[in-house]
């Protein structure tokens, strides 16, 4: 279903209300929930990625430099600052 | 071609378990429940015999047998099920699930009353509990028939264009229990007429999907449309099976069957096995001048409206008889629906409604014979009732 | 069944998440609440799982926050047919594969069959179901996403609620100290089916929980698990300690991290000194309201529980071990 959900006509439906894009969530951007985000503090981050296992969301990446960050989908729930183990991730309020 | 004909005396529960094998029934479901025992047990020695290819899940319950059955046919397999009474209203949860699903798996309903009191005799009060599950419905009269659409119920249930699970009903004991003469047909005839199952959407790590997703109000609607539309459109196929098998083995059948209605005046009507002991009864008062026809109502769901109107046509009484009650409601469901399919016309003829039969009770000949007279008699008088339950007594 | 190591330290082990796979079977852009420690476990169950396998998933939290038409957060082929009945659906799939295998239709390896509901699902309304299941030596691994209530309908009790808690079924009052009945032990009614393969899990140990649920769907025939699912929302805790709360339900010996083998209780985590109980009550609000005599009494009931546990797992190996499918079935 490429349009606008609510604008799906019943003919539109897939037999069965089957859903055939695996994975499509991802089309739908949990980070608007965010009201404070985490920041890593890179001096003391060691690179162990326990902040992208603790992650509930899938909300943390890798980048080029093995560094995590957070992507689109953190929703600001806090745990990955919680379990680091050097401390270098604090959450930060968004700015409106 | 005729296939070739030879006729077995056999219960009439296995001559469907015989169908089910015929039409190769990959994986069955079933809990147990009288009167639909004796098809399952026999499924069951068939398994474990080897001489059908399927697997047998003996589940705790009749809720967990639709599931499980949900889940056979979401794998991609050619799924049946059986049951009656408390097991379908017990499953009731799950089967409105399975046709939204459109899984096209074939269930046999061996109808029985409804607790209660409990009794495990013949009535329609299961099936008219479940009139809204959104499944193809075909009622049966006899064994020969019960054991035809238990065949034909997969090819239309799994066409393409149809895609929706589908009930074969026949009477609990007045037909399970019975043994019949059946035409039995060949292997190869059926696997002719039966290709192999092709599931539309499966479950299937190849081609990941995800079934049963919940909508929201914006799309809650279109949802239920779709499934409105596959089920009044799957009349178009159900008409195609039943011509390709007519001319495959000279039975025919029709949405709306008709006997003697040839100028008849008084329409007795029904669904199922009541049917035949109907036919007696018009026999006999068409002796005696009286201009009485009989219609049955073969396929319960999708409503044939057009063959209805077309059946009813020049009657001027119609004497509708439920096999189940709607408490407290103005009528039996087959006369609601009746009525409702003949209120728009602008010539219509009186219809009065009889629930006859309920729980086991014997009904003969002479009770529609009984039943005109008193449908003539309130005509004249005027309906002095909503409905009338026969033969209840005080 | 030993070919998988366990961590069995009481924090993570360091560097090990770099080694863990990186592919996301449970998406990102599911909807559950923040901090969502049921969301956690479902992210790395269904890594363990890995790609062929098909799931069916009862009515619940995690159904709905992951299958909203248009969307879905699963890259499994995945079902979802009502609240009760997840474990027969299950049933159903897990025959049609043996069919299908045995019709040579099947492309590829038999591929696992997992069903998942939350507590309510299981050990309330979906018992029937899963024990039908359990007992007809099913090939399936059911998991449990315990968040000891029913969160998605809005915080009632269910048999899985902790004695004492608050929940809106089950609210303290003048004649109420909130639930008033010990958790069901789903673990000991999955035992008594005599089945390979029943487990703990929580997402404070998650490579724990990864090596279980990848045994579980190795292990021929039915395998359970209960995976603790720390739950901000219905717990009233904050939103950053659902790890840490796992964790102290574990060293607190409220929830300790085990699993039976063929009948054989083996503990997986094993902290080195119980805490006190209070540790883990008090950062939920949950628990806010029970008075002092209230906790010692929770505190001694876990301890002799815990130490039920302790000797079930000395004790010899069951006489009458389980029965595995033969080879190849």
């Amino acid at each position: 279903m490429s349009k606008a959900w609510d604008q799906v006509t019943w003919q539109e439906i897939e037999v069965g209300g089957v859903l055939t894009e695996p994975g499509s969530a991802r089309n739908y951007n949990t980070g608007d929930w965010r009201s404070s985000r985490p920041v890593w503090d890179k001096t003391r981050c060691i690179k162990c990625g326990i902040c992208w296992t603790v992650c509930p969301e899938a909300g943390i990446s890798e980048d080029a430099d093995g560094y995590f960050e957070m992507n689109t989908y953190c929703k600001g729930c806090g745990i990955c600052v919680k379990e680091c183990v050097t401390g270098c991730i604090e959450m930060v309020v968004e700015e409106s | 071609m005729m296939a070739h004909k030879k006729r077995v005396g056999m219960e009439v529960s296995i001559a469907v378990s015989h169908a089910v094998q015929l039409a190769r029934a990959e994986a069955i479901a079933a809990y147990p429940i009288t009167p639909q025992t004796h098809i399952v047990e026999h499924l069951s020695s068939l398994v474990a015999n080897g001489d059908l290819e399927a697997e047998f899940v003996t589940v705790e319950s009749e809720h967990s047998a639709m599931s499980a059955c949900i889940g056979m046919s979401a794998a991609g397999v050619r799924t049946y099920t059986a049951t009656s009474s408390q097991g379908l209203a017990l499953m009731n949860e799950i089967v409105f699930i399975t046709s939204a699903m459109r899984l096209p798996i074939v269930m046999t309903v061996a109808n029985r009353a409804l607790s209660g009191p409990l009794s495990i005799w013949n009535d329609h009060s299961d099936i008219m509990a479940a009139r809204d599950i959104g499944w193809i419905q075909i009622f049966t009269e006899n064994g020969q028939e019960a054991f035809d659409h238990s065949i034909m119920a997969f090819k239309i249930a799994e066409d393409h264009r149809v895609l929706l699970p589908t009930i074969v009903n026949l009477d609990g004991f007045i037909l399970t229990h019975v043994v019949e003469a059946h035409e039995m047909m060949d292997q190869k005839t059926v696997d002719r007429f039966l290709p192999e199952f092709k599931p539309y959407h499966k479950l299937d790590p190849q081609k990941p999907v995800t079934m049963g997703a919940f909508a929201m109000p914006e799309l809650f609607t279109e949802c239920k449309m779709a499934h409105q539309m596959a089920l009044t459109n799957s009349y178009g196929p159900i008409l195609e099976v039943w011509q390709e098998w007519g001319k495959l083995t000279g039975r025919h059948y029709q949405p709306v069957e008709t006997y003697r209605t040839e100028g008849a005046k008084v329409i007795i009507m029904m669904m199922g096995s009541l049917g035949q002991v109907a036919e007696v009864a018009v026999d006999a008062m068409r002796d005696q001048g009286i201009p009485v026809g009989l219609v049955k109502i073969r396929l319960w769901r999708p409503f044939p409206f057009a063959d209805l109107r077309a059946a009813l046509a020049g009657a001027e009484i119609v004497v509708v008889c439920d096999r189940a009650l709607s408490l407290g409601g103005a009528a039996g469901p087959v006369l609601a629906e009746v009525r409702s399919a003949m209120y728009p016309l602008a010539v219509k003829p009186q219809i009065l409604g009889y629930t006859v039969g309920l729980g086991g009770r014997d009904v003969q000949p002479e009770a529609f014979e009984e039943l005109v007279r008193h449908a003539q008699a309130e005509v004249k008088q005027g309906p002095s009732q909503e409905y009338y339950i026969y033969g209840v007594r005080g | 069944m030993e070919k998988f190591g366990y961590a069995e330290s009481t924090k993570f082990d360091t560097y090990a998440s770099r080694m863990m796979p990186r592919d996301e079977f449970f998406t990102s852009g599911h909807r559950s609440c923040q901090g969502c420690g049921e969301a956690l476990a479902v992210r790395w169950a269904c890594k363990a799982i890995g790609k062929n396998a098909i799931i069916a998933h009862a009515t619940g939290c995690m159904e709905i926050v992951s299958s909203g038409m248009p969307q879905t957060a699963w890259m499994h082929p995945w079902i979802h047919v009502a609240f009760e009945n997840t474990s027969a659906v299950a049933s159903g799939i897990e025959a049609a594969l043996r069919v299908l295998e045995r019709k040579g239709k099947l492309k590829g390896p038999l591929p696992k069959v997992v069903a998942m509901g939350g507590d309510g699902g299981t050990s309330d309304i979906g018992l029937q179901s899963l024990s039908g299941a359990l007992e007809r030596n099913t090939n399936f691994t059911y998991i449990c996403w315990d968040n000891e209530a029913y969160m998605n309908t809005g915080i009632q009790r269910s048999s899985a609620t902790p004695f004492g808690a608050m929940t809106t079924t089950s609210p303290p009052g003048k004649r109420s100290i909130g639930q008033s009945t010990w958790k069901k032990d789903m673990v000991a009614i999955a035992v008594a089916h005599g089945i390979p393969y029943v487990a703990t899990a929580s997402p404070g140990y998650l490579f724990d929980l990864y090596f279980k649920v990848k045994k579980a769907v190795e292990t021929p025939g039915p395998a359970y698990i209960t995976i603790l699912s720390t739950c901000p929302t219905g717990w009233r805790s904050a939103t950053d300690l659902s790890v840490r709360l796992a964790r102290l339900a574990t060293e607190t010996a409220v929830f300790p991290l085990f699993e039976v083998v063929d009948g054989k209780y083996r503990l997986t985590v094993e902290p080195p000194k119980i805490r006190p109980i209070r540790d883990y009550l008090k950062p939920q609000g949950r628990f806010r309201h029970l008075r002092d005599h209230e906790v010692e009494f929770i505190q001694k009931q876990t301890l002799a529980r815990y130490k039920l546990l302790l000797d079930k797992c000395q004790a010899p190996f069951p006489e009458f071990a389980p029965v595995h499918l033969p080879e190849g079935t």
